[in-house]
């Protein structure tokens, strides 16, 4: 695929995330932190986000799943999937956040079910767009071309 | 001119990664620790800590940090209780120190202040909050900086002059509180 048509590929692709909300104001900043002395690093940042964020889930499900659940714990775990998610800009994983701790302090273990299955979608939607867009990026350098800023 | 040293601490590898490269992108030397204790230690400042032998502290040098940016919400001992034990030392109290919170709650950003935490800010930090922060830093290195304390706060367009509830998405106006 030619340059140009890489490069308009990932401005809409990139617009579009941002439109519908799966990224907000953070993400950009993120991009106005790389530069050629660190230009990975919104790939190594989102990278640790996956880390963390994966880890995290499996902790959740596994908390969710004792017989008496710790919500003391289970409330830890989302504060800090929540902040994470917000640190990337990964706007619908951290709105989903919220809801989860108003059941985590209702102790209602169903409703907490319910938040972790909506997270899980939701990480797994904007892990896959990131995916995306890195491997447009990548696209974009192998075929010689500058990757586009998008404001 | 001499770099600023500013040592960061926060549990989450992500958000030290964040603020380290906020920082070093301002040209500023950045140390990042994950925990009060651990900043305490660099400070030159010990608890008493078993694992930390005597010898060792002797050892340890003093390093000339310009300022202190901490997480609130941290295992063990979270940042205003950081805040408090630096504002306690005779020889750590003048370095300036910044608090950052993933919530907005207002009983805890004026505690934090009234304690001597120059500013308090919501995460995510972004680079305009780092920008601000050179000021405080400019006071460690010129003893005759002559301004009244001022903390500047980021408020809506229609909010109450008090701190008040701030939406990370919004383009901030920043408006002086002045004590």
């Amino acid at each position: 695929m030619e340059v140009v048509q890489l490069q308009r590929s990932f401005v809409e692709y990139m617009d579009s995330l941002f439109r519908e909300g799966f990224l907000d104001a953070q993400f950009s900043q993120l991009q106005q932190l790389q530069d050629d002395s660190n230009p990975d690093f919104v790939v190594e940042v989102v990278s640790l986000f996956f880390e963390d964020s994966e880890r995290l889930l499996n902790d959740l499900t596994m908390a969710l799943d004792q017989p008496n659940v710790d919500f003391k714990q289970v409330d830890a775990h989302v504060h800090q999937l929540k902040g994470s998610s917000s640190s990337v800009g990964a706007q619908r994983v951290k709105n989903c956040c919220i809801p989860f701790r108003n059941c985590c302090e209702e102790q209602n273990t169903e409703a907490c079910l319910r938040c972790l299955q909506q997270i899980k979608q939701e990480y797994l939607l904007v892990k896959n767009k990131l995916q995306t867009l890195f491997d447009l990026e990548q696209q974009i350098v192998a075929a010689g071309g500058a990757i586009p800023m998008v404001q | 001119m001499e770099e600023f040293h500013v040592l960061a601490v926060d549990d989450s590898l992500i958000d030290r990664k964040l603020i380290e490269r906020l920082f070093r992108i301002s040209a500023c030397q950045v140390t990042t620790v994950d925990s009060g204790n651990k900043a305490l230690e660099f400070l030159g400042l010990h608890q008493h800590d078993p694992c930390v032998s005597p010898h060792a502290q002797q050892n340890l040098q003093e390093v000339e940090v310009n300022l202190v940016i901490t997480d609130y919400c941290m295992p063990g001992m979270t940042g205003y209780d950081l805040l408090k034990k630096i504002k306690e030392s005779p020889s750590l109290k003048n370095i300036p120190l910044v608090i950052m919170s993933s919530e907005n709650v207002p009983s805890r950003i004026s505690r934090c202040l009234e304690e001597g935490a120059e500013e308090f800010f919501l995460k995510p930090a972004r680079i305009a909050d780092v920008n601000k922060l050179k000021r405080h830093m400019m006071k460690t290195k010129c003893k005759s900086f002559d301004e009244p304390e001022k903390i500047v706060t980021k408020v809506n367009q229609e909010s109450s002059p008090e701190i008040a509830n701030i939406s990370s998405g919004d383009d901030p106006c920043y408006m002086l509180v002045q004590f």
